[in-house]
């Protein structure tokens, strides 16, 4: 038998494809296999390693040596130069460099390096090989919940650990599994909501890519919870990639017997299906999901009852987040007294943040519930583009809120930001910097909103156009002041009678980008004489 | 494919319904659910013209009117807007003669805006058919188009 003497991690998701990692998977086997190299050098593919904006990303093992922007051409030389000779290519070298570890809430002068729970598999293991996610732990959770915890324990360490919500929210998750299992009616299902369409926010696609298996655990998990023989996976049209390797992953685990009827012996059968949307923001609301997963216009319904007790097709049923679901698997394994470890005492664990716009190093982060907003920007996405200054975030996004620069120093998590009237939301911070037009961002939310808007409701179908025309007066100078406030009071109105949260939660980023950058909102209108 | 065929893939159950209306679009060389592949899919699930109909129309990934050979579509989400997309948006519209949801005289493009398309590290984006491309300006747009005129 061979001995592989070097691994070589190539990153392909949906960001590296594009820049071209297929192309440079391929160039690297053929140069490794032309240089008789085939035996010792294995070509892996794994998920986001979390630097995006930086080309096809490579990482060579044992070294631990990061390439940035590679493109096929580099191939022979890294294979030449680095693969048989061990001299690194240090032009190709990785200068912003992805921090893999969390970051402790308290620093403590250095960075404690620390394992990441959600994504702590990915952009390691290969998510297409279900050996790698069980030689990482993988499937200890629900062997576990089979023959210690039994369904009413696993929904009690659940609740123990403290696991709200990550979709947005922030319900806590034992509670909606509790009430699934006490409600009457059968079958029962479990839906992962993967429709991720808030925009800026593209963790749960990367973690779908980079760690299939989690999400397929954390499913049978709370399956075996609340007694559902069935579960299905709603996931965005547009996500090819992830719907290939979900598919991949869920055919890997029935042929071993992790899913399907009567898995590992314990008497629970569980089985999964992945259905594709069609573009529609407003199906990432749960009741909207449910109508499109019938095969529906995707438009919310009256709540309550609520899906814990009549859901899909009547039925109870559980809809949670990726994020949440791959929280669950770590919680169960490692026991809810390690999760309480990280995060704050009101908010246990770590949140998924995407961390993009005018920083320097733009990507997918995780970090401890707690962390400051500063933290975020400047140790883990090295800071402002270009040395400029910082201007503003809008976090959680389009239905997030602005924050200026007197928030950098407060604390992230579900229950802190809610006392600063802003909120977590999908994790996505938007960074802008001093150049930003602040009307023209509200003008693209706004904008965003009258497009997504369902049109069900009367308050969300008008208000959302009627928004639009106030916003792009002011944003043409031809804004008055009353404009400003009929802003304000019409989002008012929404936000007390819309529908669902769609159109109830556009005040927050009118109502915040008034708070941060009032003078500068004011400005754009004609002054009164 | 013929559209039989594409319906048969499918148990005529009404949960499948977005997937069918998916298969017949992609497979529709005009690139949208025909009268006629509404009417296939209707009778498939036993539902009325009129139900296929409100559904297609409700779901921005179908169109219900002819579309070109392929399918531009540019996110106009905050954060591509923050990058650039407005420029670019205006962009598309001089080069290829059309205005949002236009069709270009030679067919070959339809040009569109998408949602957030989750690719925001590589702002401004968009889709050209399945592929996605990044870190947008007029030149890259050019060349890409260019590519794809010539591989025709």
């Amino acid at each position: 038998m061979n001995l592989v003497r070097n691994h070589v991690l190539i990153s392909i998701d949906a960001g590296t494809i594009m820049a071209g990692a297929r192309a440079v998977e391929k160039a690297l086997v053929d140069e490794i296999n032309r240089q008789g190299l085939a035996g010792e050098i294995a070509v892996l593919e794994t998920g986001s390693i979390g630097a995006t904006g930086q080309g096809v990303v490579i990482v060579v093992y044992p070294e631990g040596l990061y390439y940035a922007n590679v493109t096929p051409e580099d191939a022979s030389e890294i294979v030449e130069e680095h693969l048989l000779k061990g001299r690194p290519v240090k032009r190709l070298i990785m200068t912003e460099m992805p921090r893999q570890q969390v970051i402790r809430k308290e620093k403590t002068g250095l960075l404690k390096e620390q394992a990441r729970i959600v994504l702590r598999n990915s952009g390691v293991i290969n998510p297409e090989n279900i050996d790698e996610y069980i030689a990482e732990g993988g499937y200890e959770g629900i062997e576990r919940a089979f023959t210690e915890l039994k369904p009413a324990g696993v929904i009690k360490e659940i609740k123990d650990s403290g696991l709200v919500g990550r979709g947005g929210a922030a319900f806590t998750t034992a509670m909606k599994w509790d009430f699934a299992s006490k409600a009457p009616g059968d079958p029962k299902y479990i839906i992962c909501n993967a429709d991720e369409g808030e925009p800026g926010t593209f963790k749960d696609r990367l973690i779908l890519e980079g760690d299939p298996h989690k999400l397929i655990e954390g499913m049978m998990l709370a399956g075996y919870a609340v007694g559902a023989a069935k579960g299905f996976i709603y996931i965005r049209g547009e996500y090819a990639l992830s719907i290939e390797r979900l598919e991949k992953a869920i055919t890997q685990a029935r042929l071993y017997g992790l899913l399907g009827e009567n898995i590992l012996e314990s008497g629970f059968s569980f089985d999964l299906a992945v259905m594709k949307g069609a573009g529609a923001y407003v199906c990432g609301e749960e009741t909207a999901l449910i109508e499109s997963l019938e095969g529906k216009r995707g438009h919310p319904r009256n709540k309550p009852p609520y899906p814990v007790t009549e859901g899909l097709w009547g039925k109870p049923t559980v809809v949670n987040n990726v994020e949440t679901l791959a929280n669950v698997p770590e919680i169960i394994r490692n026991g809810a007294a390690w999760y309480r470890g990280y995060g704050t005492d009101k908010c246990p664990g770590t949140k998924v943040y995407t961390i993009i716009g005018n920083v320097a190093t733009p990507g997918l982060i995780e970090a401890e519930m707690g962390t400051t907003l500063r933290d975020i920007i400047y140790e883990y996405a090295g800071g402002i583009k270009e040395g400029k200054k910082f201007k503003g975030a809008l976090v959680g996004g389009a239905a997030g809120a602005f924050m200026g620069p007197e928030m950098l120093d407060a604390k992230m998590d579900f229950v802190n930001l809610k006392e600063y009237a802003a909120v977590l939301g999908s994790g996505a911070i938007l960074v802008m910097d001093e150049s930003t037009d602040i009307v023209g961002m509200l003008q693209s939310v706004l904008h965003f909103f009258k497009h997504e808007s369902c049109g069900h409701c009367v308050p969300c179908r008008l208000g959302t156009k009627q928004l639009v025309e106030i916003v792009d007066r002011i944003a043409g100078g031809k804004g008055k002041v009353e404009d400003i406030e009929s802003l304000v009071k019409i989002s008012e109105v929404m936000r007390d009678t819309s529908f669902c949260p769609l159109g109830q939660s556009l005040n927050l980023p009118i109502s915040s980008s008034l708070k941060y950058f009032r003078d500068e909102v004011y400005g754009r209108v004609q002054q009164p004489a | 494919m013929n559209r039989e065929a594409i319906l048969k893939k499918f148990e005529p159950n009404l949960s499948n319904i977005l997937y069918i209306m998916h298969d017949l679009q992609d497979n529709n060389p005009e690139r949208y659910l025909a009268k006629e592949d509404i009417e296939a899919c209707g009778d498939y699930l036993n539902v009325p013209y009129s139900y296929v109909h409100s559904v297609a129309s409700f779901y921005t990934m179908f169109s219900l009117k002819p579309r070109g050979r392929n399918i531009i579509r540019l996110c106009e989400s905050p954060p591509c807007h923050l990058m650039g997309a407005d420029s670019l948006i205006d962009y598309l519209k001089g080069s290829l003669k059309v205005d949002i949801g236009g069709t270009t005289k030679d067919g070959m493009f339809t040009l569109e805006l998408t949602s957030c398309l989750g690719v925001c590290g590589v702002a401004p984006a968009m889709m050209l058919n399945e592929e996605m491309f990044g870190n947008l300006t007029p030149e890259k747009v050019d060349s890409i188009l260019d590519k794809r005129r010539k591989e025709i």
